[in-house]
């Protein structure tokens, strides 16, 4: 078990390593630091834009080994780097991470709460009305790109602070308004009121893939043997469908709710990017824009490190749930 | 992709010249045109492709155009779609986006599910350091954060560069599916008509080719058509952030970005873009599952 | 008195077409009746109907009276409260009829508390109570234990229990025994009368297998095509059929009694599909004794003894099946040429454990060390029931590479040594029948395209004229090639795989499992074309099989395994009629025969416990934990050699022999 364990972990560890290592390759190779201070008045005479870029490590007059061999010896010893302002990458992710994390958390168990109740209602009467409704509900959900949802959103909000409220209820920039000032009940109710449209936006989606995805595997337990037993021991069909089907069927898509967690540290990126909050994936976006090849990699290895690190989670809450995996 | 490209491509693996089609293809065909949200997508989607590839015939102007005499206009008769804040006529440029986006969607879900089937059977029937190899790449892509990787390429994908950005596309996308083919067919390669044709000394490749993936056709149909739709949407997010399909050229993405800001006061400017866009990858979906339907014969009666 | 359970003109229309059409029984209190028919004609879905569990869309009319209590048209909820209370159900294939995520004797008990007003812990007790009743050892422990960690065996007496818990009047028995090993088959029928025994249920068993229903059952019920066609009690109809059908069926089944060297005869043709019937008579199309008349209208059931009825017009001219003619006696001496040798064949697989974090946890010896020989012309039956490794042992002679251990040699070639050309060369001379005739053609070809498959891979011959013989010789029509195996009957289907595997004209033939998947009426047709290819072609076969009568048939010798290892080898006239080791005797006492009379006299040798893990087999004779030999007959010293020792293979007459240290030559089927 230990040196299993033990490979498993090796394993993943190369693969961060590899995954981290080409990405930042790539962003060294694809992205152009010195074109940050070709706009500037007065332009910087090219020795001190040297300067500068050396000390960064963003340098491309230093062979690309040379640099890559210094970011891997700093990532080595936990140091990510530093951005193209000067900061260092590592204080600013930590923060904005927690942010994305608030975001994503409450996003997630609401849309899997909401598509995990629809799917089974849905399953368990099969093609009655609920299941035509939620059907079409979630196939145009899943047809509406989240650029465009959170658009949407933002355009309904706004009409409905207009029309409907009378006062600006719902708000669409930030996670909370810059420098209010104010109790503690205010700024909670001021954060929850920034919280409402990207929380419904992740929401929507995610109950949409949790919906169809519950759906079928309680369709597949549907047609299972032992329902059958459980009836034909005088079960109701509702009562053998709650505790003998949706028990069983719950097993994958706890494992899927797992997985999707570790996907939407970065996924959350265009619903952060659009309501303007500082999280993760805004990052992500600006340091594209802004050629920081240094939290491009942070963010990758970030990215690759939650991927894995959910599907080990995936793993274990599977063998908690199933005791065919447990006892194997 | 129509419907009847899609069952043709089940039977283009089987060798040339042999007579009449595979019942098969025929009674799937049956099922799904049987099923409404089936019919619903094909004649939808249809309808799109006309419209994006016939609409430009009938306009007036083409998307490169500028009306200095109407910036921001609503829609009216000369400009039916009214114009954006640069003059240029939305109906011309929607519909141009509209072409860029299917042909990168339906031309990066075909790269990537030939990708996929090829590399998750051999992975798949070779076992081994074949598929350790195959298994690792396919972790390492999607270990990857494939939007941030894209998005630093994109200034690779600069004018008339799309087609690469396609074949980029598509090497984010297969992995899910090749994962699902391996799956299948480690369990193929037991299954006694291959062991069958192993047993009579058909040689491997061969047997992957005209045992395995014709049997996968099914699952790679159904993906096909739902890659079709994931890539229209990457593709979409892409350019929406200006990393994907880049100006002077036009995408959905793009129109939808340059239409959100100005979606309040000039509507016509964000919803003609969006609305087609959701339609179109509706209608693929829509396909999709009910290709799913006609595919599995388990499938209970049509709604 | 009322009967248990009274079924009247019980009609069923599953997706429009008729299934169930006209059904009618009725059994007593303490009274076994057993329903017999082929798949698809109606039993299964008749069961189904009187536990109101028919998929939705399924149409029922007619009457079926629980005790007096008409239960067709009642709701829901009240039919779900005479669900498992008053009448309660076996399920074919126990596997998958327990819920995984749940203990074993949590779902008995929840069984006892749905209709008894009892708490969690009464019923507890009361599951293990159960579990003690059907015969699982250390009951209070295995309650505690998943669905997974059972045995197939056991998991069939788990869902037995569950059946008792409530002392129902009925217990429907849907192909109890079907998924389950022979010997296990055995044990579990003794469990099913025990609970007959405890609950004085009526029993409604509901199989294809004559011999299961001759020692089971009291009256018996053949079904054809949705109908009855003949019902009495079960000596008139074993002895007395007066139904063409019943007559051929009986006809049809492979024996292990002296009768078994006869020929099976079949019957023609394949059951109609429901919704596709021919007018009047069903059967008549596949009947020998049809007239014209027959194709006029159905018959009704005439009244042809006390208590004996059979739906055909000709009924009075209806003779039991022939006493059978002499079989073939194949040659007493071993022809000179060997074709397949194997000498100490070892396989073994790491065991691995755990679906998340896999790890290697021991070995499984799936075959450890065998030897036998094939000469040319000659059929050797290897027989053994799951987990005894003569599938993997088949496996491993078909890849013709070198074996982790021992020696296979094909035709004169060892094939250790062999290079990539001579052994596809070999390929020709070796070819394989498989159990599953529509698993073993791929379905995305045509005929055509399958039997040319091995012709285009070794460019032997011209395809377009071979494909026609090769249909020709198994006796299909070679106008068929353009169609798909989907297009073909399940007898069909094996025929086009035959056909495939003597394209090459090979001198080997490997049959795994040929008929199994087969109907019985079908299966004795597979199986004299299989004889008459062998004389005809000269052809060997190497057939491997968990049914006995099959190979009794065919077999010119036989090997049974065990656990990895072969325990008896020899002619099959003489293992047959006078097995040496214990376990082959016990498992041809296990196996039924379709004759009542001689049901009821013979005596069984009953197996004990489980068979051990493969992964770790007992020390010295893998048999000796479940052998009645070593449990009842030798002394405590004699014990010790088989706890030591491994026994070694000891002839025991003209080509016989069996690895046991105290094997005695014993009748006894």
């Amino acid at each position: 078990m230990a040196g299993f364990l033990a490979r498993r972990l090796v394993s993943s560890v190369v693969l961060v390593a590899v995954a981290a290592s080409l990405a930042y390759l790539l962003a060294a190779a694809a992205l152009d630091p010195r074109a940050n201070y070709a706009g500037r008045t007065p332009a910087p005479p090219p020795a001190v834009v040297d300067a500068q870029l050396t000390a960064l490590n963003l340098n491309d007059r230093t062979p690309l080994t040379e640099r890559y061999l210094t970011w891997a010896g700093g990532v080595l010893r936990g140091d990510f780097g530093k951005s193209v302002s000067g900061a260092p990458v590592g204080d600013d992710l930590k923060r904005r991470a927690g942010v994305t994390l608030r975001l994503v958390l409450l996003g997630l168990v609401c849309g899997s709460a909401l598509g995990v109740m629809a799917g089974a209602l849905a399953a368990a009467r099969q093609y009655g009305w609920f299941d035509r409704l939620s059907a079409a509900v979630s196939f145009l959900l899943l047809a509406v790109p989240v650029v465009v949802l959170a658009n949407v959103l933002i355009l309904a909000g706004t009409w409905a602070n207009d029309h409907l409220f009378g006062a600006r209820v719902l708000l669409v920039a930030g996670e909370a308004s810059a420098g209010l000032e104010a109790g503690l009940w205010e700024t909670l109710l001021d954060r929850a009121q920034h919280l409402v449209l990207p929380t419904v936006t992740i929401t929507l989606g995610l109950a949409a893939v949790f919906s169809r995805y519950q759906r079928n595997t309680m369709l597949d337990v549907l047609g299972a043997d032992y329902l059958r037993t459980a009836m034909a021991k005088g079960l109701t069909r509702r009562r053998a469908l709650i505790r003998h089907g949706l028990r069983t069927a719950l097993i994958p898509v706890a494992t899927y709710f797992a997985f999707t967690f570790g996907a939407l540290l970065t996924g959350a990126t265009f619903t952060e990017k659009i309501f303007g909050w500082h999280g993760l994936g805004e990052r992500l976006i600006s340091s594209i824009f802004t050629n920081d090849v240094n939290t491009v990699a942070a963010i990758s290895c970030l990215a690759a490190v939650a991927v894995l690190v959910a599907s080990m989670a995936a793993g274990l809450l599977q063998a908690v749930l199933d005791p065919r995996v447990r006892a194997g | 992709m129509t419907l009847s490209e899609e069952v043709a491509e089940e039977s283009a693996g089987d060798d040339a010249g042999r007579p009449p089609p595979p019942s098969r293809a025929r009674a799937v065909t049956g099922r799904f045109l049987s099923s409404r949200q089936g019919r619903a997508g094909a004649l939808v989607l249809t309808l799109v492709f006309l419209f994006a590839f016939a609409g430009p015939l009938v306009s007036p102007w083409s998307h490169t155009d500028k009306d200095f005499a109407a910036f921001l206009a609503p829609p009216s008769a000369a400009h039916w779609f009214g114009t954006l804040q640069t003059g240029a006529d939305v109906f011309a440029v929607t519909l141009r986006g509209l072409q860029r986006s299917l042909v990168v969607g339906l031309l990066a879900a075909v790269v990537c599910t030939a990708l996929a089937a090829l590399a998750g059977a051999f992975a798949g029937y070779f076992l081994g350091w074949t598929d350790r190899v195959i298994t690792w790449v396919t972790d390492l892509l999607l270990v990857l954060p494939a939007f941030l990787i894209l998005a630093v390429m994109s200034p690779l994908f600069g004018a008339g560069q799309w087609p690469l950005f396609v074949l980029m596309l598509a090497l984010f996308l297969w992995m899910v599916t090749a994962k699902m083919a391996r799956g299948m067919t480690i369990s193929l390669r037991e299954r006694e008509f291959v062991r069958a044709a192993r047993y009579l000394g058909v040689p491997p490749v061969r047997i992957v080719l005209s045992h395995v993936l014709p049997n996968l056709s099914s699952l790679l149909i159904v993906d096909a058509t739902l890659n079709v739709s994931a890539a229209i949407l990457t593709e979409t997010s892409l350019s929406y952030f200006g990393f994907g399909i880049q100006p002077p050229d036009v995408s959905l993405g793009t129109l939808i970005a340059d239409g959100s800001r100005t979606a309040v006061y000039a509507p016509w400017t964000f919803w003609f873009a969006a609305g087609l866009l959701v339609v179109t990858v509706l209608a693929v979906n829509l396909i999709g599952d009910a290709l799913r339907d006609a595919f599995d014969p388990t499938a209970r009666e049509p709604r | 008195m009322t009967p248990a359970l009274e079924v009247t003109d019980l009609r069923v229309t599953l997706g429009g077409a008729p299934v169930v059409r006209g059904l009618g029984y009725a059994v007593r209190k303490g009274e076994v009746l057993g329903l017999v028919g082929e798949s698809g004609c109606g039993k299964s879905v008749s069961a189904a109907a009187v536990m109101g569990l028919l998929p939705p869309g399924a149409r029922v009319t007619g009457s079926i009276r629980l005790g007096g209590r008409e239960l067709v048209g009642l709701r829901e909820r009240e039919l779900a409260a005479v669900r498992g209370s008053a009448v309660s159900m076996v399920f074919q294939d126990p596997l998958s009829a327990l819920t995984p995520v749940y203990r074993v004797g949590d779902q008995i008990a929840e069984a006892v508390r749905t209709h008894q007003k009892v708490t969690k812990e009464q019923a507890a007790v009361r599951a293990v109570d159960l579990l003690d009743l059907v015969g699982i050892p250390d009951p209070a422990r295995r309650a505690l234990a998943f669905p997974h960690e059972f045995s197939g065996g056991m998991r069939q007496r788990a869902l037995i229990a569950m059946a008792m818990a409530n002392d129902p009047d009925v217990i429907i028995c849907d192909e109890p025994t079907t998924a389950l090993d022979v010997t296990v088959q055995a044990q579990v029928l003794e469990v099913l009368k025990t609970a007959q025994r405890q609950t004085g249920a009526a029993i409604v068993m509901i199989t294809h297998d004559l011999g299961v229903v001759a020692g089971f059952a009291d009256r018996v019920l053949v079904m054809y095509a949705g109908r009855p066609v003949e019902s009495g009690d079960v000596d008139d109809v074993f002895y007395h059929a007066r139904m063409p059908y019943t007559a051929g069926l009986l006809g049809a089944v492979p024996r292990i009694d002296a009768a078994g060297r006869a020929a099976p005869a079949p019957i023609d043709g394949a059951p109609p599909a429901p919704g596709d019937l021919p007018p009047g008579c069903p059967f008549a199309p596949r009947c020998p004794l049809r007239v014209e008349a027959c194709d006029e209208r159905e018959p009704p059931l005439f009244e042809v003894g006390p208590g004996h009825r059979a739906a055909c017009i000709r009924w009075d001219e209806v003779s039991p099946p022939l006493p059978a003619p002499p079989g073939r006696t194949g040659p007493g001496v071993r022809g000179p040429r060997t074709v397949l040798a194997v000498d100490g064949l070892v396989r073994h697989y790491p065991l691995v454990k755990g679906a998340v974090f896999r790890r290697r946890v021991g070995t499984v010896h799936a075959v450890a060390g065998i030897s036998f020989d094939i000469r040319e012309g000659e059929t050797l039956g290897l027989v053994g029931e799951s987990g005894s490794g003569k599938t993997t042992a088949l496996t491993e002679i078909l890849e013709l590479t070198r074996p982790q251990q021992g020696r296979v040699v094909v035709l004169g070639r060892d094939t250790a040594a062999l290079t990539a050309a001579q052994r596809m060369e070999i390929r020709r001379d070796v070819q394989v029948v498989f159990q599953d005739p529509l698993a073993s053609l791929d379905p995305r070809m045509t005929v055509h395209d399958i039997l040319a498959e091995p012709l285009r891979t070794h460019r032997h011959g011209d395809p377009r004229r071979r494909v026609g013989e090769l249909l020709a010789l198994v006796g299909l029509d070679p106008a068929h090639a353009a169609r798909y195996p989907k297009d073909f009957s399940g007898g069909q289907r094996q025929r086009i795989a035959i056909a495939r595997a003597l394209a090459l004209q090979p001198r080997l033939l490997v049959l795994d499992e040929p008929v199994s998947a087969l109907d019985v009426s079908v299966q004795a047709g597979v199986l004299g074309l299989l004889g008459a290819l062998k004389t005809e072609l000269g052809l060997s076969y190497l057939l491997v099989a968990h049914d006995l009568a099959v190979v009794r048939h065919i077999a010119d010798r036989v090997a049974v395994m065990y656990l990895g290892r072969i325990a008896e080898i020899g002619r099959a006239d003489a293992v047959y009629t006078a097995p040496a080791h214990p376990y082959t005797q016990a498992l041809l006492s296990a196996i039924p025969l379709p004759d009542p009379a001689r049901e009821r006299a013979r005596e069984r040798i009953l197996l004990t416990g489980e068979r051990p893990d493969p992964a770790s087999p007992p020390s010295g004779c893998r048999f000796r934990t479940r052998c009645p030999t070593f449990r009842s007959v030798l002394t405590e010293t004699e014990r010790g050699l088989c706890a030591d020792t491994e026994p070694e293979m000891r002839p025991l007459g003209e080509d016989q022999s069996a690895a046991c240290h105290y094997a005695e030559r014993l009748a006894v089927v």
